[in-house]
């Protein structure tokens, strides 16, 4: 950490020291309500009646703890035909989500070890593919994607989608345990490979072991980027085995006489918790995987 | 067996490689055939030229969408990076709960644009959202609906991209700033320079690399946003908010035009590789001069 030295030069005198310093937390303040306030908006939201919404505005707190919409939005309201909820997706997104982010991730691994303590000839060309794969538009394999899905007779399946999250994350798992393999001396190996371990000794009681860090930050990423999916659910299954992400946009769009909001917003944070609640407890790691995915190389 | 042991990191990455050959490359190239057919609901593989970018451009849906990707990558840019150097700075300024206002900032980017759309739907409604908030605080004719405006809804994709994106640009930067050597600072410092000018004329001109990766991030999420686009406004009213990620699925999947589709496809595949392939090649370039 950089020590500061701004404060002899900026300020001159305690009083204005002071008063750089309230600015400068008003304005992170201001900030700070712009960011909460919409979290703030529906949990609000989701506790309050129909009546209650229409009466009031979306800053009020409501007037009691209101579960219903809540029961709703996980349960349905127990109608067969044309009943929204998430309770089924949520269990959906959960069997897709725990296989694709540890095959992923695996495979990210071993392949990251290959390619930094093993070089060999086009080694980094086959790097450079996987970095690009990083970065493709999906909407130019999503007609592909879908017609061999149904030619494996894998289509509208978790199934389906795990291989499609493993397929595209292969991309970003890899680059990451390549990236942070690479600052790892090489000489551990060589002296392993000296002592005789193998390929695969050298890595499961070696290279793993110290993985720990890139392993977490992987894993959070793959669990993000799966869960939050849209593109892909809504692309490759419909009905009973789409994700979570697909079941609460057909909730907020579906076409009832009414609009339940606070329904919506119980939906929206049922949805949302998950990864929320990896990002607050373990934020860091989660700010390094944004980080080395997008600060390459 | 020596055979085996020493192909052994080959093998290893072989069914990898193979899967990303086949799934990433080769379904692109075949898109890029099918772009070039006639296809309608099913894939025609017969050669039939440029006509389906002919087509393409001469749609005004088309051309709406690449509109509305442009204005919207350009307030995007600048609202995200402006929004995140701003943040970052402040947050240099040893806060005392930097922590805590970090994890403010940067929660939405936990969230799904699906969540995030959820949410900004809700707010921006029409007559219940922020409209009625304004009202009931006493701005009685204060009108706030562009969200069912023609020609607004775009704007209120903006609003909510940015909201979920910035917080990540300010971690970028904030990164960034840490980095930065204390003796230059000193050296400003005694040469008399202010704390403006120490951050635009020194700081930030060394942040080029950080500015790089936060314009090719923020241009590449413009490109493929889909779901942020769907769950606010479904490219409505009308088609007014349409994007080519939200036209590429609506005529592949729904309007069975598939060769159609593949073109427009392949038209954002290449606006993104003439971002990506630049920057890659510097970044690279980078990292071999520092061995």
């Amino acid at each position: 950490m950089r020590e500061n030295n701004f404060q002899s030069i900026e300020i001159k005198s305690k009083k204005k020291k002071t008063f750089y310093r309230w600015v400068l937390f008003l304005i992170l303040g201001i900030f700070a309500l712009y960011y909460i306030t919409p979290l703030y908006v529906m949990i609000v939201t989701s506790f309050k009646s129909m009546e209650e919404i229409r009466q009031g505005n979306l800053l009020y707190l409501p007037q009691t703890l209101n579960f219903e919409s809540w029961k709703v939005a996980w349960h349905g309201q127990g109608f067969s035909a044309g009943d929204v909820y998430l309770k089924t997706y949520f269990w959906n997104s959960v069997k897709l989500v725990v296989p694709a982010v540890i095959i992923s991730t695996l495979l990210g691994a071993i392949n990251g070890y290959a390619l930094t303590k093993w070089r060999f000839k086009g080694d980094s060309w086959i790097f450079l593919l996987f970095l690009f794969g990083t970065f493709i538009p999906y909407q130019a394999i999503l007609l592909p994607m879908s017609r061999t899905l149904g030619a494996m007779g894998i289509s509208n399946s978790i199934g389906g989608l795990i291989l499609v999250h493993v397929v595209y994350g292969l991309c970003f798992t890899t680059l990451f345990c390549r990236n942070y393999y690479i600052s790892i001396s090489d000489e551990i190996v060589k002296a392993a490979r000296i002592d005789g371990a193998g390929f695969f000794k050298i890595f499961f009681k070696i290279m793993l072991p110290i993985s720990t860090p890139i392993l977490v930050v992987t894993v959070i990423w793959q669990f993000t980027m799966i869960w939050n999916d849209f593109l892909f659910g809504a692309t490759f299954t419909f009905g009973e085995e789409a994700p979570v992400q697909v079941a609460l946009n057909n909730m907020v769009l579906t076409s009832t006489s009414v609009k339940r909001y606070n329904v919506d917003m119980a939906a929206a944070i049922i949805a949302g918790f998950p990864t929320l609640i990896v990002y607050i407890l373990a934020g860091k790691y989660f700010i390094r995987g944004l980080t080395a995915g997008s600060v390459k190389g | 067996m020596f055979w085996l042991k020493r192909n052994l990191p080959r093998l290893v990455i072989a069914p990898s490689f193979g899967v990303l050959a086949w799934f990433v490359y080769g379904f692109i190239l075949w898109t890029i055939y099918i772009s070039f057919t006639k296809s309608k609901l099913l894939p025609q593989y017969k050669f039939w030229g440029i006509d389906q970018y002919f087509r393409l451009w001469s749609m005004d849906r088309w051309h709406v969408a690449v509109e509305n990707l442009f204005i919207f990558t350009i307030l995007f840019l600048i609202l995200c990076i402006f929004i995140g150097i701003v943040l970052a700075i402040l947050l240099d300024q040893k806060i005392r709960a930097e922590g805590f206002l970090r994890t403010i900032y940067l929660y939405p980017m936990a969230l799904s644009f699906i969540v995030t759309g959820t949410a900004w739907k809700w707010i921006l409604n029409p007559t219940l959202g922020i409209e009625k908030f304004a009202r009931d605080i006493g701005f009685e004719t204060f009108t706030f609906d562009w969200l069912t405006t023609p020609g607004m809804s775009i704007y209120t994709i903006v609003i909510a991209g940015v909201w979920q994106s910035s917080g990540f640009i300010m971690a970028i930067f904030l990164a960034g700033l840490r980095s930065v050597d204390d003796e230059i600072i000193k050296a400003a410092k005694i040469d008399g320079a202010n704390l403006v000018s120490i951050y635009t004329k020194i700081i930030l001109p060394m942040m080029r690399p950080v500015f790089m990766s936060a314009i090719v991030i923020l241009v590449h999420l413009a490109i493929k946003s889909y779901d942020l686009v769907i769950a606010l406004t479904a490219g409505g009213p009308g088609i007014s908010s349409d994007m080519p990620a939200v036209f590429m699925t609506q005529m592949a999947f729904h309007r069975s035009e598939i060769g159609l589709a593949s073109a427009s496809a392949i038209m954002m595949f290449l606006t993104v590789s003439a971002i990506v392939v630049p920057y890659l090649y510097s970044e690279l370039k980078r990292e071999d001069e520092r061995k």
